[in-house]
């Protein structure tokens, strides 16, 4: 055989191999999203999204308070988280001859590979022990988880705005300021949008740190100082539990998580589209 | 005749590194003055050096003075983001916003800076794409993207944006570089017509080009100003051997 003919087998079964990895990796996500929906769908009716959770002996019930302790509680820890993130990215991006960029950088990355739990300690202690079991404490917790992966992408992202096109708007007389938010920021909308989306979804999903600062909970809201049910923990709790209409909630907390989180994925690519194709 | 800029003693250095050494040049106003080098002789530090763009490369430094219609614009006192807004300035490679339509790309200068009157912008825009010779070509495509134009029309596009905030002085840094002949002869055409109503800084490293569009000629050697003086003469009289070696193509 020659080498070409060598080289087209070699091609042709190395794209074989990718297709098959490829395959392999997509099994675990479409089989845990088939029977999320499998299972959970026949659970999901109007009681399902308007009740709060049954408790032990109660037929009925709904998952309707954890999705509203969910959602305040994700929204919290992201209005402190992204702010932040975003913040600490952008210096990362535009400053980094500065010379304390290198060890935040360096902490940051150390702040990601923390374990959840150990965040949820954390807060435990700092926050928990004087105000309580409280919305106030998961939100701190989760937002503690939300920081570094929205530092992350946001430097990650303007950084892959060209150096000329910053160059372009300063010598057009532009402050250092406006060139960052409408040059380099718009530039990197797109990414930065995605490494947000990742985040929320990443701490809708948390149960660890929650667990920790807000406890197992099952009642409506009632104020930032107080605990409040959420979808995560429903999970866990029902699931284990030896009642089979918890163990349905459970499914059906699980497809409203899935379902909420692919919902936030959606509109934020089809909010940053490219303008210009 | 008027000066523009009076370069007195400038010097400027990349970290310990110094490229421009001890450099004093007076450029006319309403002219085009080319700068010609070898590579890495300063050519564009020394350009950069004129709207103070050198010093925001990290551990860039300046010393010396650079005159700018009389005044220093190294003294303390002065605002470099304001001195920016006095000088145009075209990039080797074209550089439109990305994600910025024509129209945009064209009013940035100005929208960046907080104008927001419709009516004076649709005007700049379109006097300013006249001016750089690209309205025809795009006068119905404004809302496209910048970045959809070829080579040639991104670096007019480039020039537009520049003279929409109708700066003192254009300067361009190897504006051709990139560009394909027939993109190059527009663009030659188009800083003499530039240099009518500006003062006109161009770097080139095409011997010809200098020929071709500038009135004045400076040849740097190794951050050293060799030789200054009227186009005609640094190419037909050259004074010093190093100029005569780099202008018949001996070295470079």
């Amino acid at each position: 055989m020659d080498h070409y003919t060598i080289r087209k087998i070699i091609d042709k079964s190395m794209r074989i191999l990718a297709y098959l990895a490829l395959i392999v990796a997509l099994v675990p996500l479409f089989s845990i999203l088939s029977g999320v929906i499998l299972k959970g769908a026949s659970s999901i009716n109007i009681d399902f999204l308007t009740q709060p959770s049954p408790t032990v002996g109660e037929a009925g019930g709904g998952v309707a308070n954890a999705i509203q302790g969910t959602l305040i509680t994700v929204g919290l820890a992201s209005l402190i988280g992204i702010p932040l993130g975003l913040i600490s990215g952008i210096f990362l991006s535009e400053y980094s001859e500065a010379k304390i960029s290198s060890p935040i950088r360096f902490f940051n990355d150390v702040l990601s590979g923390f374990p959840s739990i150990v965040v949820g300690i954390f807060c435990y202690a700092l926050i928990v022990r004087t105000i309580g079991f409280s919305i106030t404490a998961a939100a701190f917790a989760l937002s503690i988880i939300m920081i570094p992966i929205v530092t992350r992408t946001t430097e990650e992202a303007m950084k892959l705005v060209p150096a000329t096109v910053r160059e372009a708007a300063i010598a057009l007389g532009v402050p250092k300021w406006r060139t960052t938010v409408s040059v380099v920021l718009s530039g990197a909308k797109k990414g930065i949008a995605t490494g947000i989306l990742l985040a929320v979804a990443r701490i809708a999903g948390e149960s660890a740190p929650v667990l920790v600062t807000m406890g197992y909970w099952r009642w409506w809201f009632a104020g930032l100082n107080q605990p409040v049910a959420s979808l995560a923990l429903n999970i866990y709790i029902f699931a284990i539990s030896p009642f089979e209409n918890w163990q349905a909630l459970a499914w059906g907390s699980a497809l409203v998580l899935v379902i909420l989180i692919l919902g936030i994925n959606v509109t934020v690519r089809t909010l940053t589209r490219e303008k210009y194709k | 005749m008027f000066y523009k800029f009076e370069i007195e003693n400038l010097n400027a250095w990349f970290g310990s590194k110094q490229v421009l050494k001890n450099i004093n040049i007076k450029i006319r106003e309403k002219a085009v003055t080319a700068i010609i080098g070898p590579s890495g002789c300063g050519k564009t530090t020394l350009i950069r050096c004129l709207n103070r763009m050198h010093e925001i490369v990290p551990h860039a430094r300046v010393s010396g003075k650079v005159l700018f219609n009389g005044i220093d614009i190294y003294a303390e006192d002065v605002d470099p983001v304001q001195t920016r807004r006095k000088m145009g300035m075209v990039f080797q490679k074209p550089n439109p916003f990305p994600m910025m339509s024509i129209y945009d790309n064209v009013a940035a200068g100005l929208k960046l800076n907080g104008v927001r009157d419709k009516k004076r912008l649709n005007e700049v825009v379109e006097r300013s794409l006249k001016m750089a010779i690209l309205w025809d070509e795009v006068k119905d495509d404004l809302n496209k993207s910048g970045a959809s134009l070829s080579g040639g029309q991104q670096q007019r596009l480039c020039i537009a944006r520049a003279l929409a905030v109708e700066p003192e002085v254009m300067l361009m840094d190897e504006p051709a570089s990139a560009l394909d002949p027939i993109a190059t002869a527009k663009l030659e055409v188009l800083i003499r017509m530039l240099a009518k109503d500006y003062t006109v800084v161009i770097v080139t490293h095409n011997m010809q080009q200098a020929a071709r569009v500038s009135d004045f000629t400076a040849f740097l050697y190794l951050g050293e100003l060799i030789e200054y003086g009227s186009t005609k003469d640094v190419f037909e009289n050259p004074k010093n051997e190093l100029t005569e070696k780099y202008i018949t193509g001996q070295f470079g």
